[in-house]
């Protein structure tokens, strides 16, 4: 390779770069920003991060092409996760700027997210099994990290070792099924990985697929890999376990699909069978167990591997035009939606102090505004128009029925009518419920701003979806060249 | 003109939202303007109408263009008449809340809001369109029950929203498998309709058909899923109870007329005789019910069901009659008694509950049909209304039930002889329950406990006086209403056949 070359794939990592100066950039504010005032170090990191969209943007009507030797994509597949981690990690910071504010190393805080974000996009672009070891490991080491953010906090100390263990044993068992894939393709491109696997035996396929669903199922909170997740998001910042039950759900995704639809022929090992079946127990585990939850973080929890089992529905009838495509469109709207939720239970968990459903009583009175938008985030996630959820879950239940997959459709809306239950268990208490005092709530300008940008979000792709399907479409036609 | 009419009453609802919370006046103001606004629109559309001209004031825009979706509306003289019906027991709702004191800019915007919601659902001619605007109506409906409704309101409305949203994401599922059968794929509903594209696939359409029943039978609501319907009703505040009697419940039979009867005959003929049988069994366990009821507010609910039942066997007779010319003219006869009832029973049962609201909410304060007697001599007005929309929902020849009822039976005995005589027997029930109903509350020794009641005032009387007016101006003089009705009818018989 000559220096010409390297020089175009830098270009083509302008995103990444952009981000590593801006993380690098905020740590050394954070070294001279006196304490108090570190609120400028989200301020600069969040601006930074927003900024990356520009290149982003100009990389979507690029020809999909690898860089640096074929271990990284650069395609409207990448794009598109780019695009979900920009948005997840602006609007996170932008809310975690009132909670935070009270913690110490504060700036720190905004500096782990920028990096995450970096990760994330390495996750969704990585070609190569190498690559996407140390992409997943990365963004599971800053994870661990925030997770446990709350130093003084013995919950947040159980959410990052709980977060820890569970997810070290998981990356292992995820890579014993990498060694087995390199043993059987002798490669570790995924590209070549896909046709040297055609000759390979059946059940050794079938082994290394379960080992690395293990890991892949961790991310995204798939039945049976999901046990973490409710005492995770519990106990870590309500920022922290936004940001993961989006971000790192979605570049779960990504790897999930670039390996699995990308590598394996369904027609030698039916992962299609496998994976439909994991998204309905996992749509029902996640539901029926969200049922009696009283703190919301743990409902959003549960709720959020209900989702995972309804975005699997895209994995498995990922045949046609419908799948793919509803699974990135579903990824989008669930993104703002289930963002929105998360901040309405940051303004609650830093004004009220507290996480507990029955609290919320009244807040229709108390915060109109955000009592509103939590009321379309509920219904956004229940599934009901126009909402960019209901969108996504019509994309995808569209793909299972093009598919055949008739069982898992019926499936989903029988889950879309279990969940509506505890949805409305939240509506109900903001609305129904009387406020046990009428003191209008104090709603921080920033968390106001995110809170507004995830209800906008969530309202236009259910109003407008075209320029949203058009983006998906182009995103997911690139992955099958 | 179309669009104006359906999305006014959205805009004052969203404008009423950004009202300061003090100026009432203004809020009700604007939903009164809105509402009625869309109804004179409406008014001028329906001069406008041409009668046997098909689909008219079509509006098609392109919407999500990736997936062929179009904002695509228009009025047939089967939507037309219950788009007026939804307009007008809106605005009579909207005079009839007009004393609503809790929280009243939640209560006018998602009032408006359940309006922008039944006026699409009538009007659209996309599927996914219809959809969200069948979503839509649920919303509101859920926060009017749960808000301001009755003692036991929570539970009725998370039972409303459960219920109906099994339905509808039944109907969501039974509408793409209609899409990827189309050739090329399409959510257009009339597109849909002469494509049949599940003509020559016996278990695919015989799927979606149930998907479709399943939607449209809990909301109609047919025997066994009404059980939603009497908590809904008696949990909901008055105007509540006035829409989704008048309106919400037609958007089932619509559903059944609209789509099911077009666009799936061949199973629907297949399956008419379980639906009639399931209308019967509604007729008969309505009236049953209803007869045994002290509640007031109970009985109107359950004569819902029996009267909803008279329109599924009008439907169901229709259907059963497809393919066979020699009862086509029964069939078109049992559909006109079929759409003028769900027309009728909008009218009447509207007319009833704002009756049981007059008594309820500002005066008694109970419902109980023996706690009263001898009201007839203390308001005079009121007794006249109520006995009008009684003897209307008996079927009283003159008044609007009965011409609907007439039709259904002649219709029907052509094609279910033997569950038309026994569906009949409904119409004695009935009798016999508005009767016993009417004597106990305004015959008889005056019960001195309610001696300082007032008769209605002027509010009341905007709301329910127009009713009544319909229902003899129908009932002796049904030939408009009829004529739009049959010209679209008649289009959809020989479309099926």
């Amino acid at each position: 390779m000559n220096l010409a070359n390297l020089q175009a794939d830098l270009w083509s990592l302008v995103p990444e770069l952009w981000l590593v100066a801006v993380g690098l950039l905020a740590l050394l504010a954070d070294l001279v920003i006196p304490r108090g005032r570190k609120a400028a170090v989200g301020v600069l990191a969040m601006s930074g991060v927003l900024m990356a969209l520009i290149p982003v943007a100009s990389m979507i009507p690029w020809q999909a092409r690898t860089v640096l030797f074929g271990t990284y994509a650069v395609d409207g597949f990448a794009v598109f996760f780019k695009l979900i981690a920009i948005v997840a990690t602006v609007l996170v910071i932008l809310s975690a700027m009132d909670a935070m504010g009270r913690q110490a190393f504060e700036g720190e805080f905004y500096v782990l997210l920028v990096f995450t974000a970096v990760g994330l996009m390495m996750m969704a672009a990585s070609t190569d099994l190498i690559l996407l070891a140390l992409a997943i490991e990365y963004v599971s080491l800053t994870s661990y990290v925030l997770a446990g953010f709350l130093k003084a906090n013995p919950k947040s100390n159980e959410a990052g070792i709980k977060y820890f263990l569970f997810g070290a044993s998981a990356s292992a068992v995820m890579f014993y099924g990498f060694s087995f894939v390199y043993g059987l393709a002798g490669t570790t491109n995924l590209a070549q990985i896909a046709v040297r696997l055609a000759g390979a035996p059946a059940p050794a396929l079938y082994l290394a697929l379960a080992l690395m669903l293990a890991g892949f199922g961790f991310k995204i909170s798939m039945v049976p890999f999901h046990q973490w997740t409710p005492d995770v998001y519990e106990g870590a910042p309500t920022p922290v376990a936004a940001f993961l039950s989006v971000g790192s759900k979605a570049a779960g995704f990504a790897v999930l699909v670039r390996v699995v639809v990308g590598t394996f022929d369904p027609a030698r090992v039916n992962w299609v069978l496998l994976i439909a079946v994991l998204s309905a127990v996992t749509m029902t585990v996640g539901n029926l167990l969200a049922l009696p939850q009283r703190n919301i973080k743990r409902m959003l929890a549960y709720s959020s591997i209900a989702h995972a089992g309804f975005i699997l529905i895209g994995v498995a009838a990922f045949q046609g035009n419908f799948g793919m495509p509803g699974l990135l469109i579903y990824l989008l709207g669930y993104t703002f939606t289930q963002l929105g939720a998360f901040f309405v239970a940051t303004l609650i968990g830093t004004r009220l102090g507290t996480d507990e459903i029955p609290d919320y009583a009244g807040l229709a009175q108390r915060a109109p505004v955000s009592a509103l938008l939590m009321a379309i985030f509920m219904l956004s996630l229940t599934g009901i128009p126009p909402t960019a959820v209901f969108f996504g879950k019509f994309y995808v239940l569209a793909a299972a029925i093009d598919n055949g997959l008739l069982w898992l459709a019926v499936v989903g809306i029988v889950n879309s009518v279990i969940s509506l239950y505890y949805y409305v268990g939240v509506i109900r208490a903001m609305y129904v419920m009387p406020a046990p005092s009428s003191a209008p709530l104090v709603e921080p300008a920033a968390l106001q701003v995110a809170l507004g940008v995830a209800g906008l979000g969530t309202l236009a792709i259910g109003l407008y979806p075209d320029p949203v399907i058009a983006l998906a479409r182009s995103a997911a036609f690139l992955l099958r060249m | 003109m179309l669009s104006l009419i359906i999305f006014l009453p959205l805009v004052g609802g969203i404008f009423i939202l950004f009202t300061s919370k003090g100026n009432e006046a203004l809020m009700k103001g604007v939903a009164l303007g809105t509402s009625l606004g869309s109804t004179i629109f409406l008014v001028f559309l329906t001069v406008l109408y041409k009668i046997g001209g098909g689909m008219q004031f079509v509006e098609q825009h392109s919407w999500i263009s990736n997936l062929g979706i179009t904002y695509h509306v228009g009025v047939d003289g089967l939507s037309l008449p219950l788009i007026a019906l939804t307009a007008l027991l809106s605005v009579l709702s909207v005079v009839y809340s007009w004393r609503i004191e809790v929280r009243l800019k939640e209560y006018l915007f998602l009032f408006l809001l359940l309006e922008t919601g039944m006026l699409g659902v009538f009007a659209a001619l996309d599927f996914f369109l219809f959809y969200i605007f069948w979503e839509i109506t649920l919303v509101p409906m859920y926060f009017l029950i749960a808000i301001w409704g009755g003692p036991r309101r929570e539970y009725a409305a998370i039972k409303f929203f459960l219920y109906t949203l099994v339905g509808s994401l039944a109907m969501l599922l039974a509408i793409l498998l209609m899409y990827f059968n189309s050739d090329p794929h399409t959510f257009n509903m009339l597109a849909l309709t002469q494509q049949q594209p599940l003509a020559g696939k016996p278990v695919l359409a015989a799927l979606a058909f149930w998907g479709f029943f399943f939607a449209f039978a809990i909301k109609v609501p047919m025997w066994p899923f009404h059980t939603w319907l009497p908590d809904a009703h008696v949990e909901a505040p008055t105007a509540g109870s006035v829409i989704l009697a008048g309106v919400l419940l037609k958007m089932g039979t619509y559903g059944f007329v609209r789509i099911s009867l077009p666009m799936l005959p061949d199973v629907f003929r297949a399956y008419a005789p379980a639906v009639a049988v399931l209308a019967l069994l509604g007729i008969v366990y309505g009236a049953l019910v209803a007869l045994a009821q002290t509640d007031l507010k109970k009985l109107v609910a359950y004569s819902s069901v029996n009267h909803m039942g008279y329109v599924m066997l009008g439907v169901a007779a229709a259907a059963a009659a497809f393919g066979v010319p020699e009862k086509a003219a029964a069939a078109a006869t049992a559909l006109n008694g079929a759409v003028f009832e769900m027309v009728a029973h909008g009218i009447v049962t509207g007319a009833l509950f704002l009756i049981v609201g007059v008594l309820y909410d500002y005066r008694a304060h109970t419902r109980g049909v023996n706690e009263f007697g001898g009201l007839g001599v203390r308001l005079p007005v009121y007794t006249g209304i109520t006995t009008i929309a009684m003897l209307a929902s008996l079927g009283l020849p003159g008044l609007m039930g009965f011409v609907a009822e007439f039709f259904i039976f002649v219709g029907s005995f052509g094609i279910f002889p033997y569950l038309t005589a026994v569906a009949v027997t409904g119409v004695v029930f009935t009798a016999a329950m508005f009767l016993w109903t009417l004597q106990r509350i305004f015959l008889g020794p005056v019960n001195e406990r309610w001696a300082a009641l007032p008769d209605m005032d002027t509010r009341e009387k905007v709301s329910l006086v127009p009713l009544a007016v319909l229902m003899v101006v129908f009932g002796l003089f049904p030939k408009p209403l009829l004529d739009m009705i049959n010209a679209a009818m008649a289009v959809l018989v020989t479309a099926v056949r």
